[in-house]
Order: structure tokens, then sequence, then C-alpha cells
């Protein structure tokens, strides 16, 4: 649906011929691609017109780069302002006297007890002993949702009934903590509405009877317009400390990030990305404004290719490919690394420029097709990966009954692998070589 | 209590006034309220439609969707030689209602043995309480409901379905955590028949729409229940929080091709938050808005009525709110 930015701005900067210095024609109609990006991004509104004021200000007039097209320069300071607004990424602020007290607070349905849990992990991981505090006794179930995830994680949990108000809850559980020598305490608030004065009210006794360090905002990653209005109503009750953005695995180009830091002016501590308990990262501003930007978010695939791609296996098969001797197992061995990557669909989002054109790619389909390619050689012999030559009909029939597909399948792997192994043995020339690497780097 | 309070009216008619208006006070009082006040002028100035666009974004309508709005309506007031403020907000109101309006009538309210609502949405939107609250609603209207935890994933998101279902004394059909969701809706479609159940309402785990693998689960599951109930799913109603922006069109898009959505819950609307979203969903997907919640008890879920809605957002407003002048 959306276009990259990129390429947007390089569309508008077509018709430009002259060389020299960016007319203030010309800017203007890249700034309207820029506002354009910036609120489909959810960035709010108002802070999207002060945004146009400061790009233009530095634009109008620069002088045009033989390096790089107008389009990227353009890019390039938009980039910049929006760093300068995410800011640096901040640590977790445990000074002064033990236990150290953190408080989540925000909306309904923002994922607050999730987030807590994370956090408890995390500052375990980093030898403190955290004390995880029910202290939803709104919704039903809250309490324990936290004291099952404490009880996967073997974090305590100090829980209480729900006819306990939520300030005595936490207030004892600092008392629990000073017993029993944790020294971190996180204290799970309900959700509620920035506008909904009793339970305003509710989170300041909170705050004055346990003294909180941090306070932490947890806020959804998709939220609209109305970031600002949320965020500037937790600010002035609570005074924030920091905030944790939540979802940002889903597709949501995370603008409300820009709007929710410009209001409150406090850090960004924390980005929850996935479902399990260890999915919680340190915030990179770089892939954020890239992803707001809506340019992809390479950095992380390379990040998540370092973290879960076995180099040695990835290099024995890049060696093996350069020899020609590539055969069935290294290629299942290759394929196997890929998909610890994740869906198809989920890398494909996080290459730049793949926004509109993994829309046409069908992703359900290579996905079946990797998954039948495993199957199929996961049902041969090992002989039989060796050396694909020796599959005659017997041999393709017992395949193709074992991987649940059919003789023709198998037939037809055999002749692409048989392709691409061709196709390898000519890279062994040079001239083949550097041809492909042209061509590598005009997709690139 | 609803036959009680609107003497046998269906749910729709009864709430097509006054309550969804009263509801929608705040959205109306910091919103719609300026635009009104935008139509408030003698006569038509270029000033108005720019303002009238940055009103619409700001209610998460969306980039091209507001443009486009703005443009018919500008359109339309040109060609039918318009010069009064007041009908140009006249077009303005039937353009945005256009969008809500004519789609297919909820397939609920049709004459079957057992009708099965399947409810979907991102993790936090809101599903597990906004089914509490169908549940409350069909069963005021007489009708014997049951509820099926289907989201067997999220820590205690089971015990939250089943503490609802003791309130309104609806049956809970459940298995352990971490079982297959599968599981639980083949027994509380089979346990639906032996009770004699007139709807039932499956929960469950919330997912990113971008999950592939999240999003095949929900196909099997829709799978399951077509397979146990004739048509079934008969309704899909995706569950959407209110606060959400763009993104919100994303997911409409994703959950519509896996499990074909059919209606939109909009939730979370006693907010500030307006939800403005719908309108790209209305216009690009012709998937209707089927009800709002509005609030965390059992009652505050209404049905949805595009003419109420649109309308009740148009009356009796001042543009007196001081913060909203300043924001402009």
């Amino acid at each position: 649906m959306f276009e990259n930015l990129q390429d947007r701005l390089n569309n508008a900067f077509s018709q430009l011929t002259s060389r020299g210095h960016l007319s203030e024609a010309d800017v203007d109609s890249a700034l309207r691609e820029v506002r354009i990006a910036l609120l489909e991004a959810d960035v709010n509104f108002k802070l999207v017109k002060d945004f146009i004021k400061r790009i233009r200000e530095r634009t109008v007039g620069i002088e045009l780069s033989k390096a790089i097209t107008p389009g990227q320069q353009v890019v390039k300071i938009v980039h910049e302002e929006l760093l300068v607004t995410l800011g640096e990424p901040a640590k977790l602020n445990l000074g002064g006297g033990s236990p150290h007290v953190i408080m989540m607070v925000g909306l309904q349905g923002s994922g607050k007890t999730t987030t807590s849990a994370k956090l408890a992990l995390h500052l375990r991981k980093a030898k403190y002993s955290p004390l995880l505090v029910a202290a939803d006794t709104r919704r039903p179930a809250a309490i324990e949702q936290l004291a099952v995830l404490g009880r996967e994680l073997n974090i305590p949990v100090h829980r209480e009934d729900t006819s306990i108000s939520p300030p005595q809850i936490c207030a004892n559980a600092i008392n629990v903590a000073k017993a029993n020598a944790y020294n971190v305490v996180i204290l799970d608030t309900a959700g509620r509405l920035q506008i909904d004065e009793t339970l305003m009210g509710e989170l300041e006794e909170i705050k004055t009877r346990t003294s909180p360090q941090e306070i932490l905002l947890v806020a959804d990653s998709m939220t609209g317009q109305e970031a600002v209005r949320v965020s500037k109503g937790f600010h002035e009750k609570v005074d924030v400390t920091g905030l944790i953005l939540t979802k940002i695995d889903g597709d949501a180009r995370g603008g409300a990030a820009i709007s929710i830091r410009s209001v409150t002016g406090v850090p960004i501590k924390f980005l929850g990305v996935g479902e399990k308990s260890s999915d919680l990262e340190v915030f990179h501003p770089d892939r954020l404004a890239s992803r707001i930007l809506g340019m992809g978010d390479i950095l992380s695939l390379i990040e998540k290719a370092e973290d879960v791609i076995d180099e040695e296996v990835a290099e024995r098969g890049a060696k093996r490919l350069m020899e020609g001797n590539f055969n069935l197992e290294d290629f299942l061995e290759q394929l196997q690394q890929i998909k610890k990557l994740g869906s198809i669909n989920k890398v494909l989002d996080m290459i730049p420029g793949m926004g509109k054109m993994a829309q046409d790619i069908p992703k359900d389909e290579m996905e079946k097709q990797l998954k039948k390619t495993q199957a199929i050689i996961n049902s041969m012999t090992t002989k039989e990966r060796r050396n694909s030559r020796i599959l005659n009909g017997s041999r393709k029939r017992r395949v193709a009954k074992g991987s649940g597909t059919k003789v023709q399948d198998i037939n037809q792997l055999l002749s692409q692998f048989r392709q691409m192994q061709k196709m390898m043995k000519q890279l062994k020339n040079p001239r083949a070589r550097q041809k492909m690497m042209k061509m590598f780097d005009g997709l690139m | 209590m609803f036959k009680k309070l609107f003497g046998g009216k269906s749910i729709k008619e009864a709430f097509s006034g006054q309550k969804i208006k009263e509801s929608l006070t705040r959205t109306r009082n910091s919103f719609f309220g300026q635009i009104s006040g935008l139509f408030g002028g003698e006569v038509i100035e270029d000033d108005m439609w720019e303002d009238l666009e940055s009103l619409l974004i700001q209610a998460d309508v969306g980039v091209e969707t507001s443009m486009q709005l703005v443009e018919t309506v500008r359109d339309r007031v040109q060609l039918e030689g318009i010069t009064r403020p007041a009908d140009a907000q006249e077009i303005f109101r039937e353009e945005m209602k256009k969008l809500l309006e004519g789609h297919e009538e909820s397939a609920v309210e049709k004459q079957r043995i057992l009708t099965v609502i399947l409810v979907v949405g991102v993790n936090g939107s809101g599903k597990t309480t906004t089914i509490a609250k169908l549940a409350s609603l069909y069963k005021q209207e007489g009708k014997r409901v049951l509820l099926a935890a289907g989201d067997t994933f999220r820590a205690a998101a089971i015990d939250q379905l089943k503490i609802w279902g003791e309130r309104s004394d609806t049956p809970v059909i459940a298995l352990e955590p971490g079982a297959d969701p599968g599981a639980v809706i083949y027994d509380a479609l089979k346990s639906s028949y032996a009770r004699k159940t007139d709807i039932v309402l499956i929960d469950t785990a919330g997912r990113l729409h971008t999950k592939f693998n999240l999003m095949k689960e929900l196909e099997k599951l829709r799978g399951i229940a077509a397979k146990q109930v004739h048509e079934a799913p008969h309704e899909t109603l995706l569950v959407l929080d209110a606060t959400t922006g763009q993104n919100a069109i994303s997911q409409a898009v994703h959950f519509k091709k896996s499990v074909e959505i059919t209606g939109v819950v909009l939730t979370k609307l006693d907010g500030t938050a307006k939800g403005g979203a719908v309108f790209a969903i209305g216009k690009e997907l012709g998937v209707p808005v089927r009800f709002i919640g509005t609030g965390e008890s059992m009652d505050d879920l209404m049905p949805f009525d595009p003419e109420a809605f649109v309308n009740g957002l148009f009356e009796d407003v001042s543009i007196s709110d001081d913060e909203e002048k300043e924001e402009e």
C-alpha cells in the first residue's frame, strides 16, 4: 500500500534536470511527499507541520550532490531530523537505594503485563532479583496472567485479593521486597484512559506511596494521531521517565514514537518485538527512523541473520558452491539456515524497497514450496542427497511417498537444482562472476 | 433489559438515537465539533477545504481517504452550485455516510439452528472483553449463548473469559492452557448442539496480522467451524482498537484475506480516540462496522448505525474547546 519515501522523492525529482541548487519549487514538491509519508506513518499532524518547516529550512538552496540523487539528499535530511527527535536510546535508571521501583503505565491493551514480565526477565539476566507486582485488580484474570508468566519464568509475583486497593498492594509489595532482598520491584498497573480522573488519581497515589525511579509508559506502536493526547495525559499526571514501544513486530510504521517522544521528551528505553518473554529489545533510533520512512529494516535483518545463521555452515556452503561440489545435502543445510530467519513474509518485509514489491510476490506459495523442497530432500537417503543421479524411478516413487509429494515434484526440484549447479559451475569463470555481481548491484 | 427498555424494538432501531449521541459526546466536541464550526461561516472559503482535510487526518481517517473525501465534496459543491457552507456540510455528511453504508446486513439475524461468531484481532484490541459484552447482549435478547475459550496461548486468557462467563451466567467451553484451539472449537460446537445453544462466540488468541503461521492457524480454526456447522462462521468480527492509526487498514486487509472478516467491532471509543480508520476500511474493503465498544463494563457495547453515527457527530456542537483551538 505504501511506497517507499525514497521512490516517491525520486519520482518527485524526476523532472529535475538543472544542476546546482534545489529551488523552492523543487523542495515544495518533495516536502509534499515527505508530509504524506510521515502522516501515513501516524506521526501526529501538528508535529508533521513543524517537522516540514524545519526540513524546508535545511533543504532550500542546498547544493546538489553529484554522488547521490536529490531524492537521496532529501531523505538523508529527513532521516537526520527524525533521529534528532527520536533521541538516543537510554538505559533504565536504577540508581538510588534498593529496592528500585519501576512503575508500568498505559492504556488498556498496550501490553503492560506482557512487558512487565519481559522486563523482569531482562533484569534477572542482568543479575538483579526482580519482584513482579500484580496491581491490576480491574481486568478479570489480569493478576492470574502475571502469576502464570511469573511461574513460567520462575520470577516471584506479589499478589493480593482484588478487594485490596492497588496503591495498598504496591506499598505492601515494597515491604515484601525489602524483607526478601528483591532489589527491583515492577508494578504492573491496570490499563486506563488518560482522561479517567479517578483512575489517574489512583496512579498518582501509587506513585506517592512507592516513589518509583522509573515510570515507563507502555505504548502500542500501532497508535495513531491519539498518541499525543494519550502521552500528554499520562505525562502531566505522573511524570513519565521512559517509553516502551510494543508490538513493533507487526507492520506498523511506528510514527507514534515521534509523537510520544516530542510530547514527553523522555527517552525510548525498549521495544517489544514478539510474544515470547525474551522478545524485548534495546531501541535503535536509526532503525526506527528508517521504518517510519517506510525504508525497511535491513539492519535488523542483518543482525538477525548474524544471530541465527551459523557462520561455519554458511561458509561451508559457499565454499562448496564455488568448488562446484554443492549437493542436495548442502542445499538442505542452507535452506534450514534461511528458515531460521523466520517466515519469508517477515524477511521480505525487512528488506528496503520491498514494501510494494513484496505484495506481488506470492509469499504463501513460496513458503509452501520451501516446505515441500525440504520434505523431499528429507525423504532421501544420504547417498541420494550426495549424488542425485542415482535417483531412478523406484527411488523417486519412494521419496514422493515419504514426502507426501508427487514424482513430478521431485523431477522439478532435481531439474532446478541441476540448473543451479550448472550456473554455479559457470561462476568458476571470473568474468561470469563479475557479470553476476554487477547484476546484483543493479538489484540493490 | 433491551427488550424491556425499548418495547420489543430491535436493538438497532432502539439505539439509532439518543444513546449513540451520548456516547460520542467527547468525540463530537473535540473533533467533529470543529468540523461543524468550519461550516459555520457565510461563504465557502478555500481555507475551509484545507482545514477540513487536516481535521480528518487528525481523526486517523488517513491522508488518502481524507483527500478523496474533501475532493468529492468540493466537486459536488461546485457542480451543484452550492454557495452556503451549511449546504456543503450536508453534502459532506452524506459522503461520509456513504463510506460506511451500503454493506450487507449481518448474517447473525437470520434464523438457523446454531449461529457461530468468530472473533479475531491483534493483541490487546479487546477481543475477550468484546465477547463478554456480546454474550450479555445476546442473552438479553433471550438467546442461549455459549463461549469457546479459543485463546489457549496468552497466560490466563481462559480464566479471563471464565470470569466473564460467570458474571453473565454463560457457559464457557475451555481446555487446559496451551491446548489446541481447534480442539476447543470442536468441543464447543459439539456441545452447542447438545445444549441447544443459539449462538456460539469463539474467542481467539490475539495475533499480529503479519505473522504467517498464526494467520494460517486462524484459517484452520475457521475451517474447523465450517466443517462442524453449515455455513459457519456466520459472522467473523475483527476487533479493532479505535486508538489505532493507519495500521488498522493493514489489519483489516490481512484478516479479511485469511478469514473473510464480515464486520468490525470498534473498541475503546470511550477515550479521545476517533477510530477514523473505519472510513478507509469501509471504502477499501467494504467491511462494515457492526458494534462499538464504549467502556469496561458488560453493557458498554452498541450496535453501530452509520446514519446515527454520522448524524450524531454533527449535532449541537460548539467550537469552544480551548485546547483544540490552540492546537490549530
